[in-house]
């Protein structure tokens, strides 16, 4: 291991480490292959967006700490989710008074925090990935890596040089798909018009597989999908990007 | 206007499930998003206008007092009289005392959101006068006995075939078999109607989009000109207007209003930007004898200086609604009260109580859309996130998602046992859902699995095939 290599510590996400630890082993790869050394802190769970977003400040202040202690002793923290990096990078300095010491630290992770992809193309200027996927795709924006953090063109510049595959972009591709967290949970009915419509941007695009980088909404498009007969697959960037897609799809079977 | 916020679930249920709201939401709501979004790219400095208006509108709202006491010095000695009012009924007993005194019988109305907020209708005509809404969109629902659903498109949700017949019950004495399949036909069947209101009218009350500091006066954009016909036929001109219209100077009015309509409709300016400072005076070809000005503060000066007062800013556009995809699901009236929309989740329980109305900030995925377009760049998400953390320091939060987060939020902060309670569980689901990847139905996950397919665990987790020296899917 050279004096030079960056130390990336991975937040997996805890839907990755739950729901598709593939995503987390193809993050390593892509890491790996632009050579990053990729360590998995033990201690971390849960960015805490769920008691931030439930109105519970301070188990999330709590939790924030937590993945702070955890974090703070590498050069780079990397998610491969937009919403989880966006908590640790947007969210976290204001879970804590202004000058204090956890702000300190918190401002110090939050600027060497990066959702994946961005990471790749912004921070080590990869530019082409080693990878072949034989079909067309399609890409959702997940909105916090959207908006809070403005990834849009990184992804696809790197899909892009992916062998073989062809992106066609769908109808408002920035359009939130309803997952929103506890939301779709609490609000069913109305997330579920929300990815129904998101669907049928979806099937227009015409593609046979529909990617994006955050695992909450894949899940949320893949099982609106499947629960309605569809046959696109679907999956998250990086499996796609590491050429990792050997894999049943998401919500797919054997 | 009672509050029906409570009922957001049952209320979004029904607009859900309503064939004829669905349609007329699906066709109009494309057009304001394409046309902003047209508008915006055209203007090189609408970045900058942003940053701008919202220093204005901070700059004023931290010097209200100020600029209150100012405006209302100018305003009286322009000839207009301030009629300060805390609560909506003495709001709604400045306005009926005026009428009263002139004995009016009939009302003109141009589009105001605040008479809605003290439901002025309703009040005037119990005292027997006959209030008139002359924008298309408020006479429309005027008859059809609604509420706005929108804050400028208030008759977003009804459709023309909906209006075509209610013209037709309504119009009785214009021939039956008139063609109104046009729109214009509407349109000029409504104009020929108001005209005659307009002249009848005794008083006039219209909104205002903004109060002028530096002048005393104030400032309503229309595109219809019945703004115009109803504040200066009738003897007397009332202003319907809250403390958080103010701004300090004619040129911050017109650095604002370049963004106002570029924001709500997509057009450069509103067809019409109507200013008034007092009633007519010697000379003036016309204009109204008197000149009101009801401010009204209705919990607004209890938001100053707290983690809401940003939303004070805001200007009405609509460009958080019409980019909401919640609201492009429900509509306007499933919210249940006056303001519809992002800004209703944020202002509706600042205005009426967070117990009353919990329920619209909690109604959000946080996508962020609206605060990408909000003009006065109001950080709504954040701000409807703050609604929720008051209903949690004060216990307002539901029990069961009380006790689930709470356990949620222990397990969270013990990675060992976390990890050991997760492994566990994903191993559990991965081999009920058994080769099909995925679950059709699970206790306790209704919510996600009434409508679509839980995704399936891919067997043991990652943190514990890691752990196990795995770097790759065995």
């Amino acid at each position: 291991m050279s004096e030079a290599q960056p130390k990336v510590g991975l937040f997996v996400t805890c839907l990755i480490d739950f729901i598709r630890p593939s995503v987390g082993f193809a993050a390593v790869k892509l890491l790996e292959q632009a050579g990053c050394h990729v360590e998995v802190p033990d201690a971390q769970t849960c960015c805490g967006q769920p008691a931030y977003n439930s109105g519970d400040r301070k188990s999330t202040a709590d939790i924030a700490l937590q993945v702070i202690e955890a974090f703070e002793g590498y050069d780079y923290v990397v998610a491969p989710s937009g919403s989880c990096a966006g908590m640790l990078k947007k969210h976290y300095p204001n879970l804590f008074e202004d000058g204090s010491e956890a702000r300190k630290r918190a401002d110090a992770v939050s600027q060497k925090t990066h959702e994946l992809v961005s990471f790749l193309y912004r921070v080590l200027k990869v530019r082409s990935v080693d990878a072949a996927f034989d079909g067309s795709v399609t890409y959702h924006d997940s909105c916090s890596g959207y908006r809070e953090l403005g990834i849009s063109s990184e992804p696809r510049a790197l899909l892009a040089t992916v062998n073989g595959l062809k992106l066609q972009e769908m109808e408002d591709s920035n359009v939130c798909c309803g997952f929103g967290g506890t939301f779709c949970v609490k609000y069913p009915e109305i997330s579920n018009e929300m990815v129904s419509k998101k669907m049928a941007a979806i099937e227009a695009a015409g593609t046979d597989t529909l990617l994006a980088g955050d695992l909450g909404c894949l899940m949320n498009m893949a099982g609106k999908l499947k629960r309605s007969g569809s046959n696109i697959k679907v999956r998250h960037v990086a499996e796609v990007l590491a050429g990792d897609t050997d894999r049943p799809a998401i919500a797919e079977g054997e | 206007m009672k509050p029906a916020s409570r009922e957001f679930k049952n209320n979004a249920s029904r607009a859900l499930n309503d064939a004829q709201l669905q349609r007329a939401l699906n066709t109009v709501q494309g057009g304001f998003i394409e046309k902003r979004r047209n508008a915006a790219d055209k203007l090189p400095e609408f970045e900058t206008l942003r940053d701008q208006a919202r220093d204005i509108k901070n700059h004023t709202l931290e010097h209200l007092d100020l600029y209150l006491a100012e405006w209302e010095s100018k305003a009286t000695a322009a000839g207009g009289h301030v009629h300060w009012c805390e609560t909506p009924a003495e709001a709604r007993e400045a306005i009926l005392s005026i009428c009263k005194r002139l004995n009016a019988k009939s009302v003109t109305k141009g589009k105001s959101m605040i008479t809605e907020e003290i439901a002025i209708n309703p009040a005037l005509a119990d005292a027997g006068i006959d209030p008139v809404e002359t924008d298309l969109g408020e006479y429309i629902i005027q008859l059809r006995g609604e509420t706005p659903s929108h804050i400028i498109a208030p008759a977003i949700h009804v459709t023309k075939d909906q209006i075509e017949a209610d013209f037709r019950k309504t119009h009785t004495h214009l021939p039956g078999d008139r063609n109104l399949d046009e729109s214009t036909a509407l349109v000029n069947e409504a104009r020929q109607i108001l005209r005659q209101k307009y002249i009848e009218a005794d008083v006039g009350i219209t909104g205002a989009n903004f109060l002028i500091a530096e002048t005393g006066s104030s400032v309503i954009v229309t595109n219809e000109g019945n703004g115009d016909l109803t504040q200066t036929l009738p003897k007397a001109h009332i202003v319907m207007a809250t403390i958080d219209k103010m701004v300090p100077t004619l040129e911050d009015v017109s650095t604002i209003l370049r963004l106002l309509a570029r924001s709500a409709t997509g057009q450069e300016f509103s067809a019409y930007t109507t200013w008034s400072t007092g009633p007519r005076r010697p000379g003036d070809l016309d204009g109204p004898e008197e000149y009101h000005v009801v401010v009204l503060d209705n919990g607004r000066s209890g938001m100053l200086g707290t983690e809401f007062q940003d939303v004070l800013r805001c200007i009405r556009c609509g460009a958080c609604m019409n980019h909401c995809p919640v609201y492009q699901s429900i509509g306007g009236h499933a919210y249940g009260w006056v303001y519809p929309g992002p800004i209703g989740s944020v202002l509706t329980p600042g205005l009426i109580g967070v117990d009353e109305a919990g329920q619209l900030p909690n109604a959000s995925t946080f996508c962020g859309r609206c605060e990408e377009v909000c003009p006065m760049r109001i950080p709504l998400p954040k701000m409807m996130r703050h609604w929720r953390e008051k209903e949690f320091e004060s216990k307002l939060t539901p029990h069961t998602v009380r006790t689930g987060l709470g356990l949620w939020s222990w397990l969270a902060r013990r990675p060992g046992l976390y990890h050991l309670a997760t492994g566990i569980a994903a191993r559990a689901l991965s081999a009920m859902a058994g080769r099909r990847g995925r679950l059709r139905s699970l206790p306790l996950a209704g919510g996600w699995t009434r409508h679509r397919d839980l995704p399936a665990p891919q067997g043991r987790s990652f943190q514990a095939r890691w752990k196990s020296g795995e770097r790759s899917m065995q």
